[in-house]
């Protein structure tokens, strides 16, 4: 009987946190992590110690001195006596302001670019292409540039609208005037307001508000009842889904019994609170009523709006390109016809495809939008990270919360991007 | 039997016996005429739009032709170009009221929009550099060139530095020196102390070196041998010459780190791949401009007391580590698109973590990728611009300057078209080298 005994755990040697590839793991992050904090060590550090050469500490107190400086586009109440921390909520506000606009319009532009790229017309495809290779290979600060010098430099000035036989007319029915002072259009007023507008007449005179305080009370209102309806309209729907699959027969004018409660509750309260459209209109040099939108909006928002919908239609070229021809065929095989397949077919398919990359674009366009600075726009770099640093001398601190703020702002976008990439990848082994 | 035969003989008679000569086809389904009819007029939406595109194509050409064809080419200033334009329309050579380009400002200002305050004697410098960088890179961009020209791409960009910037020649030889340090211990050092210490010592002997070693030398050497030409600041540097040396150092520098950050992020080892992620997301989700400006206002907070240095170099620090996040993203999407198969085939053959990642996977991972590392060059490309903010004269800042100048007060057009039709060709030209890689390297059967 053979007595078995374990063989002696061999000693622990100290070259094996090289050679053993169980340890060397071990070593590696252990010796990554100490050079890793002591660089970080050393740059706080060193900013300990020139802080206090200049004679700097490190607060955020200036947020709440006054700010001093006027900020000619902004959407919430603010004049020079306001806070820098007002102010850089402003500019937060403009940076998402444009920010939205031009997620929509390069949505638009891109989608029909990207198809009408695909479309058998020649001359519509070669134009097309001419506009996203123009686009894509020209930097976006030269066509911003651009943009504001059209606006700037080829608009009539105010005044070239006035007169028995002016040289210049408004666009659109007269609602719309284009000047080089930015472009005028009307804007809605509620005559029986909830009240709220007396804030702006509360506003300094000097600088009259660019785009008019808005009556919160009343668009969120409008805002509400236009949500409910949606909501309910998405209820029809699912309720009509229901009965079609029970019986085999849609309950008839679903249609329009949808569109009625998107549009109805919404209209009502227009009618209630009196809506009315406030054009713009010519007195003395200049424009007044309606909103002025200035130009370095509107340069800005075309041209993020431009550039990125090259970007964007370049990626649903590529999303129904990725779609094999089998599978339109397959689907008219069974005899489905061509809006079915585009809608049921196809573009679910392409839709997993598409959206990944297009929400990245929704992210290049909001971190492009602090190019804002070429064309004097207010977003957040002007205001936190621009007038406010040079006022209070506290780079470190404002590059530190505008940096905060963009990033912020793409974890939020990239973390929805990724719900979403979960929910609709191919679920495989 | 013999009725059929008759009957048949009988039918032959009308059977031809040569063939028809060929007819051409009809004029509306063959030649230019089907094409038209197929590509433009095939149904009544796809008519509709091609009349619209060719009114809007007919609006811009009538509209820019005679304004761009027309343009002037010599004058001193636009006031000069106006009088010549009105001396041409009252000669009756231009029509009435006739708008003209005034392209005399590109003759006028070429050198400056080309090489800034660059000094211009010294022009030279620069073209040769241009030269060096294209003929280094050939071997590189196409297979068809003599491996042996990888040691001149080697040798270039340093030759390059030297060249732009000018001064004693030891500098970049003692940088050089380093590299080659770091490569001679990993070729002679691993048969002696095995092969992770010499690669560990290969990363720390040079930085060391560099550190400590490099001033002193190039003294030593500047004090034996004064080889040097005349030096060239970095703030003399401006127009396109700027944007070409920071777009090329940021592209070159950022493609290793940009490998090195994937293959982190790609990592088991924890605390490697959390740094990784940390570094890549807090860059990527702040715009460069942003960054450009950290570099400007804050770098000298994070530097020991009384250090300073090149804002020029700060630039290709910044414009290296934003691109290098957004070039591992691209890699990373490269390295998780290869089937698992080849991670695991890799490790079958008993290759280590390095050799399996340099011989299987990163050759796949990045061919994969190079349409995104290309797009994400282009970006870096373009983005050169943005150094106008931060107070460094890029052709846009030019154009701005230019347009400050009394002489020239009052011209847009002429500078942006030029500027981005150079702009255009760069990249475009990018673009198409990327796509005939991606042709040259496709090895998937379609």
């Amino acid at each position: 009987m053979a007595t078995m005994t374990d063989p002696p755990a061999p000693a622990f040697r100290l070259s094996q946190l090289i050679y053993d590839t169980r340890y060397r793991s071990i070593t590696i992050q252990v010796i990554a992590f100490i050079l890793i904090m002591a660089g970080l060590f050393w740059l706080v550090n060193n900013a300990i110690q020139n802080l206090a050469v200049l004679g700097k500490d490190f607060n955020f107190a200036f947020l709440g001195s006054r700010s001093g400086y006027d900020i000619n586009q902004r959407l919430i109440e603010y004049s020079n006596n306001s806070t820098h921390g007002r102010a850089a909520i402003v500019g937060i506000l403009n940076t998402l302001l444009v920010a939205f606009l031009g997620c929509m319009t390069a949505t638009i532009l891109g989608v029909f670019a990207g198809v009408l790229r695909l479309s058998k017309n020649w001359i519509v495809g070669r134009l097309m292409t001419v506009y996203v290779e123009g686009f894509r290979n020209i930097p976006l600060l030269l066509w911003i540039i651009v943009i504001f010098a059209v606006m700037t430099e080829s608009m009539p000035q105010p005044s070239a609208f006035r007169g028995d036989d002016p040289a210049a007319s408004m666009v659109l029915w007269d609602s719309v005037a284009v000047t080089n002072r930015g472009v005028y259009i009307p804007n809605v007023v509620f005559t029986r307001s909830l009240g709220g507008n007396e804030m702006s007449e509360a506003a300094d005179g000097v600088a009259a508000a660019v785009i008019p305080s808005v009556s919160f009370g009343d668009w969120a209102l409008f805002l509400a009842a236009l949500v409910g309806g949606i909501v309910a309209a998405g209820a029809m729907g699912r309720w009509a889904n229901a009965r079609q699959e029970a019986t085999g027969i849609r309950p008839p004018g679903v249609l329009w019994m949808r569109a009625g409660a998107i549009l109805l509750p919404a209209a009502a309260v227009l009618i209630a609170l009196g809506a009315t459209l406030d054009y713009p209109e010519l007195r003395g040099f200049n424009f007044t009523g309606g909103i002025q939108l200035r130009n370095s909006l509107i340069a800005l928002w075309f041209a993020l709006s431009l550039y990125t919908g090259a970007f964007i239609a370049e990626i649903v070229r590529a999303g129904i390109m990725s779609v094999s021809r089998g599978q339109t065929e397959a689907s008219f095989a069974l005899g489905m016809r061509p809006s079915w397949t585009m809608n049921l077919v196809i573009l679910p398919q392409a839709l997993r495809v598409i959206i990944p990359p297009l929400i990245s674009q929704y992210l290049n366009l909001t971190k492009n939008s602090s190019l804002a600075i070429a064309v004097g726009y207010m977003d957040a770099r002007s205001t936190l990270g621009g007038i406010t640093i040079n006022q209070t001398g506290r780079e470190l601190e404002g590059m530190l919360l505008l940096g905060l703020f963009y990033l912020v702002l793409s974890l939020l976008i990239s973390a929805v991007m990724n719900v979403y990439n979960t929910s609709v990848k191919l679920k495989e082994r | 039997m013999s009725e059929i035969h008759a009957q048949t003989a009988l039918h032959t008679a009308y059977v031809r016996t040569e063939m028809l000569p060929e007819q051409t086809p009809p004029v509306t389904a063959a030649g230019p005429v089907k094409w038209v009819r197929e590509n433009l007029f095939s149904s009544i939406p796809n008519t509709i739009m091609t009349v619209v595109s060719v009114v809007v194509i007919y609006y811009i050409v009538s509209h820019m032709f005679g304004w761009f064809v027309n343009g002037i080419w010599d004058a001193g200033s636009l006031s000069e170009c106006r009088q010549i334009r009105d001396a041409h329309i009252a000669a009756g050579q231009l029509p009435e009221h006739s708008e003209v380009a005034c392209w005399a400002v590109l003759s006028d200002r070429w050198n400056q929009l080309l090489f800034g305050f660059y000094p211009s004697h010294l022009y030279w410098r620069p073209i040769l550099a241009v030269v060096l960088f294209l003929g280094a890179m050939a071997p590189v961009l196409y297979d068809s060139v003599p491996r042996k020209l990888l040691i001149g791409t080697l040798v270039a960009p340093f030759l390059c530095f030297w060249l732009l910037w000018g001064g004693t020649i030891w500098p970049p030889i003692v940088v050089a020196l380093g590299f080659v340090i770091g490569w001679a211990i990993v070729k002679f050092g691993s048969d002696i102390v095995g092969n992770m210490p010499a690669t560990i010592a290969a990363v720390l002997v040079p930085i060391l070196f560099w550190l400590y070693l490099t001033g002193p030398l190039v003294g030593l050497l500047d004090s034996i041998a004064p080889i040097g030409i005349r030096s060239v600041a970095s703030r003399e540097f401006g127009g396109f010459l700027l944007a070409v040396v920071i777009g090329a150092s940021g592209i070159i520098l950022s493609m290793p780190l940009g490998v090195v950050l994937a293959l982190g992020r790609q990592s088991d080892l924890f605390i490697i791949n959390k740094c990784s992620v940390i570094f890549i997301e807090v860059i990527r989700g702040v715009p460069l401009i942003v960054w450009l400006f950290t570099a400007q206002l804050l770098l000298g907070y994070f530097l020991p007391p009384g250090s300073n240095f090149d804002l020029m170099l700060r630039v290709i620090i910044m414009v290296t580590l934003f691109s290098s996040a957004y070039i591992a993203e691209v890699i990373r999407g490269g390295l998780a698109a290869l089937p698992r198969g080849q991670y695991e085939g890799a490790d079958s053959l008993g290759l280590n973590y390095w050799q399996s990642m340099q011989l299987i996977i990163l050759p796949q991972a990045l061919k994969i990728s190079i349409p995104g590392i290309v797009s994400t060059f282009i970006g870096l490309f373009k983005d050169t611009t943005l150094v106008v903010f931060i107070g460094m004269f890029d052709p846009i800042g030019f154009s701005n300057a230019i347009r400050a100048d009394t002489n020239w007060n009052g011209i847009y057009w002429e500078l942006f078209i030029f500027i981005g039709l150079c702009f255009f060709i760069c990249c475009f030209g990018m673009s198409r080298y990327s796509q005939y890689l991606e042709r040259k390297l496709a090895t998937d059967h379609r």
